[in-house]
């Protein structure tokens, strides 16, 4: 052992110790309604405890009833993950006292979920990893807390507002079959594609409607027992992800050199700090005495009802990965970049369909739209443009109407206001000059008003040439074909 | 005179006599007048005003659409939620909290016509067998002040019993509705579990609940267990069976039926007048045309404790919302675990308590399996037992209680109270419907005969109960006029 293993590097760390790494995910269902009552699942932006009823305030008296949608939006999911669906489960009661879970329990599923004995299959780094899911379940959301202070033990006041509580909730846990915090992300950005493919999930991190905790514990390599795990909580992106457990890789890894022992704890992420902190240890952990819901009867989801939504499961990543390299010639680069997110898949194909060619449509999808929607943190298909605009652009481009820049220049004009290209195009008069006689009397006249130029490319300067397009294209106001401006060029000064 | 049915007041609402205004005001001066008794925790006079008024306007405008509770005035247990009343479930943790809805049984009622006058005292939380676990006081029994009317449903039963009401409402989890019809002398039913949705019933144990009606004749009961019962969308325990028509099954008798005596409700613990009373009210139906048959169900003994396991388990959740957070009392700490604590310190009493440490127990990590799980299972060897009893008898007739109603602080011992439901409990741990009808005096108390059917055999049950009753007229015993205030202890 060496002395100055107390400040071992992530590196150093992880050609010691093996991380093992189970993330459980948390999804808000895009259910119409919530979980147990008809409110409304869409809560943001209500005003607080608008959006609630007696059921989901848990008013003395009231009972759950199942929302059917989340029942078949879990399946959907657990399908998805290639699960089990087992024909008996059940509900439970979860128990703990907190002011965002009105009636003191959550209901949950504790020993017979919807689903079990998945797995999800990922590349990282050119090779294959998979990883076990271990079961799919669902359970309803708590309400949020607002503290006059920086936690609720030593808050002045809080308030608590239930518009979220009881929205569905379905919590997905996956073995601990991960060995760095890179698989890790790239578990929960595939994770996260399939949920927002399949309809179920919206995908937002920042706005908590997919969450994830993670367990982390390190072992000697070679070594088969695992270590002491470690919760940990308040990863709000994927990047936080990678960061915590990179931190606590690191974190247990020297404690391990120093011949200490890990604390099995909860600790939460803290962004500002890039370091995890100790919430809770095991001594105060919960005991949720799970028992079995009496307000609900079990449930039997017959072979029937599972056959029905593996029939309606719609389209997987990998899938249309697949299809587009085959049915439109895409590179699996391009296929992989282009099906990142449902929409941008959506939009291919929608630019496919109305004529542009295929590696056109991925080239700008990937390009300029990617740095418009980044830019101006709107996606395409909620820009006033929109596909059926960009399918416009692209094809006065490829009919040679437009030149290249000028469809730059117009996507960053219409792409958030939206508009017609044609129309603008019309008016601004900004179709290019394709007029033969036209051009050459504009080269002839650019020939005639640059001799220095002309002579440096007749005296072998390459980059002369440029100087003499350009000023055609300054004359067109950037309106003409610089390839055919080149060519008449060209003609004209090479005997 | 004897106290009018439910059927004479309709019968008199229908002939214009009388109106559902002055029923109305008629019981509720009869129920002032019980004040000495603490049967009533609050009059619902405006609802009653409202209600009386919606009655009348069926009554005058479409009499052929007014049912046989149209009109008719009635309490209801301090369980049941009712939109702008104050419910509190007899403790002091919900005082002041008025539900912002109806519950269903109660919804049906409202929409029968029937007029609700007053919200009964009962025990805390439904948890007891005397209603001495009220926050608000124990109730007296209108045959002896001195004595309990029975629980958790005392007062239900015992305004009933004093005839200020003609039927109320109680909820039965381990016998709350039959043991205090026995002690109270009236007629009082339990129906199948998921045969009345418990949406709007303050839950005890969500598994075992049931809400039931009291009356002074089975027919009464008949009447409103046909108002309350049926499928609720917002009840997923409640069954979507349709509901048997029982009017047509009252009035066939017991000849040819066969009735199953469990000799485990016949053994040690019963006191004399009432093995006495029952051991007649038998012969009275086999001399009625049925055949008695004895039948064992070996597991009774296991009952009492397996409930003591499962409705606290249920319970120690069910009451966890009791949080000072959103409604009812609220005893402000610095702290949110001082605050929860000193609001359900103070707002919970000792049975309470007692019932949500004995539930939190049971399902504690590493006790689960040997209290929670086990009595689950001992549950369905009860219920199996009972489903092979039925195999061979129509229904079965014992003795609702051990004993007679006791004096007011004769069983401080919990264990005491415990054993006061031993012969009602199983049918809830079963989901069975059961009964209670008087079966005669014992020293001037009242003793009830229970009937108990198979699951959804409701109607199979009253008409043996109404078979009973028709044939011997103790459900006609009324017990003396209520003492004046200064002679009842307190």
């Amino acid at each position: 052992m060496t002395t100055t293993s107390a400040v071992s590097t992530l590196e150093q760390v992880v050609e010691r110790y093996e991380p093992v790494i189970g993330l459980e995910v948390h999804g808000q269902l895009l259910t119409a309604s919530k979980m147990f009552c008809g409110c409304s699942a869409d809560y943001i932006g209500s005003p607080p405890n608008s959006n609630t009823c007696p059921v989901c305030l848990g008013l003395p008296g009231v009972l759950p009833v199942i929302n059917r949608v989340a029942v078949e939006y879990t399946v959907r999911t657990a399908l998805a993950l290639n699960c089990e669906i087992p024909e008996h489960s059940k509900f439970d009661r979860k128990n703990y006292f907190y002011p965002d879970l009105p009636k003191g329990y959550q209901i949950s599923q504790w020993d017979m979920p919807f689903s079990r004995n998945g797995h999800l299959t990922f590349l990282v780094d050119g090779e294959e990893v998979r990883c076990g899911i271990t079961r799919v379940h669902l359970e309803e959301d708590t309400g949020t807390l607002q503290h006059a202070g920086d936690i609720l033990q030593q808050a002045r006041s809080s308030v608590v507002d239930l518009n979220r509580a009881g929205v569905p909730l379905m919590e997905i846990v996956g073995e601990p079959d991960l060995r760095s915090s890179e698989q890790a992300r790239e578990y929960l950005v595939r994770l996260r594609q399939i949920l927002v493919y399949i309809g179920v999930n919206d995908g937002n991190l920042e706005q908590g409607s997919f969450r994830c905790d993670a367990n982390i514990s390190l072992r000697r390599r070679g070594e088969t027992e695992l270590g002491v795990k470690v919760e940990v909580k308040n990863m709000n992106s994927f990047r936080a992800v990678q960061r915590a457990l990179d931190f606590e890789i690191v974190r247990q890894g020297r404690l391990l050199d120093q011949g200490e022992t890990i604390a099995q704890e909860t600790r939460g992420w803290v962004e500002a700090k890039g370091a995890t902190i100790s919430q809770r240890s095991k001594e105060y952990a919960h005991d949720y005495r799970y028992f079995p819901e009496p307000d609900l009867p079990p449930l039997h989801l017959g072979a029937d009802f599972v056959e029905r939504v593996r029939a309606g499961l719609p389209e997987l990543p990998q899938q249309l990965v697949e299809r587009l390299q085959r049915e439109h010639g895409l590179s699996a680069y391009d296929a992989a970049i282009i099906t990142a997110e449902r929409e941008d898949a959506r939009a291919f194909e929608a630019l496919v369909a109305a004529g542009v060619p295929a590696k056109a449509a991925a080239n700008w999808l990937m390009g300029e739209v990617a740095r418009l929607s980044r830019e101006s943190r709107t996606p395409l298909h909620r820009s006033g443009l929109g596909v059926d605009g960009l399918a416009a652009l692209i094809t006065l481009v490829e009919q040679g109407s437009i030149n290249g820049s000028t469809a730059k220049d117009l996507l960053d004009e219409l792409y958030l206001p939206g508009g017609d290209p044609a129309a603008v195009v019309r008016e601004r008069g900004l179709a290019q000059v394709s007029d033969q006689a036209e051009l050459e009397r504009l080269v002839d006249a650019v020939i005639a008003e640059n001799p220095a130029a002309v002579a440096d490319f007749r005296g072998g300067k390459e980059q002369a040439l440029q100087r003499l397009v350009g000023g055609v294209m300054k004359a067109t106001r950037g309106r003409a074909d610089a390839r055919v401006v080149t060519g008449l060029l060209r003609e004209r000064l090479v005997p | 005179m004897s106290h009018p049915t439910v059927a004479d007041l309709g019968a008199s609402l229908r002939r214009g006599e009388t109106s559902p205004a002055e029923l109305a005001a008629a019981s509720r001066s009869a129920l002032e007048s019980l004040a000495s008794l603490n049967p009533v925790l609050r009059y619902t006079d405006e609802l009653a005003e409202r209600q009386a008024a919606r009655a009348a306007r069926t009554l005058a405008e479409s009499p052929d659409t007014a049912g046989p509770l149209c009109g008719v005035p009635f309490a209801y247990k301090d369980v049941l939620c009712v939109e702008g009343v104050e419910t509190t479930a007899g403790s002091r943790i919900l005082q002041g909290y008025v539900p912002p809805y109806t519950g269903t049984a109660l919804g049906r009622l409202l929409d029968a016509g029937a007029v609700p006058v007053a919200v009964t005292n009962c025990d805390e939380f439904a948890m007891g067998s005397s209603n001495e676990n009220s926050a608000f006081g124990p109730v007296g029994n209108p045959w002896d002040p001195s004595r309990v009317p029975g629980g958790s449903s005392g007062g239900s039963a015992a305004v009933v019993a004093a005839g200020a009401v003609p039927f109320s409402l109680g909820t039965d989890t381990g016998g709350s509705i039959r043991q205090p019809a026995s002690f109270c002398g009236v007629a009082g039913f339990k129906p199948t579990y998921g045969r009345v949705s418990r949406y709007g019933l303050i839950a005890f144990a969500s598994s075992l609940d049931q809400i039931g009606p009291f009356a002074r004749s089975v027919d009464d009961v008949a009447q409103v267990f046909t108002a309350i019962a049926g499928h609720d969308p917002r009840d997923s325990t409640s069954s979507p069976t349709a509901v048997e028509p029982v009017e047509e099954q009252l009035g066939r008798g017991v000849e040819g039926m066969r009735l199953g005596v469990p000799h485990e409700y016949l053994a040690e613990g019963l006191e004399p007048g009432v093995r006495t009373a029952v051991e007649s009210a038998l012969a009275e139906l086999e001399k009625l045309g049925a055949t008695l048959e004895e039948v064992s169900l070996p597991s009774t003994s296991a009952a009492l404790s397996t409930y003591y396991i499962i409705a606290p388990a249920e319970c120690s959740a069910n009451l966890a919302r009791m949080d000072g957070v959103r409604f009812g009392l609220h005893v402000d700490r610095p702290s949110l675990t001082d605050t929860y604590l000193a609001t359900r310190g103070q707002g919970f009493g000792p049975e309470v308590k007692r019932r949500i440490m004995l539930g939190t127990y049971a399902l504690s990590s590493g006790y689960y399996d040997a209290y929670y799980r086990k009595a689950q299972k001992v549950r369905t060897l009860i219920a199996e037992e009972f489903d092979r009893a039925f195999e061979r008898v129509d229904a079965l007739v014992c003795p609702t209680s051990p004993i007679v109603a006791f004096p007011k602080g004769a069983r401080s011992d919990p264990l005491s109270m415990y054993l006061c439901d031993v012969l009602t409990l199983p049918v809830n741990l079963a989901g069975l419907p059961g009964i209670s009808v008087p079966c005669g005096l014992s020293e001037g108390l009242a003793v009830g005969l229970q009937v108990i059917g198979p699951r959804f055999q409701d109607a199979r049950v009253l008409r043996v109960a109404h078979a009973y009753e028709q044939a011997t007229g103790w459900h006609a015993e009324q017990p003396p006029a209520p003492p004046a205030a200064s002679a009842i202890p307190r």
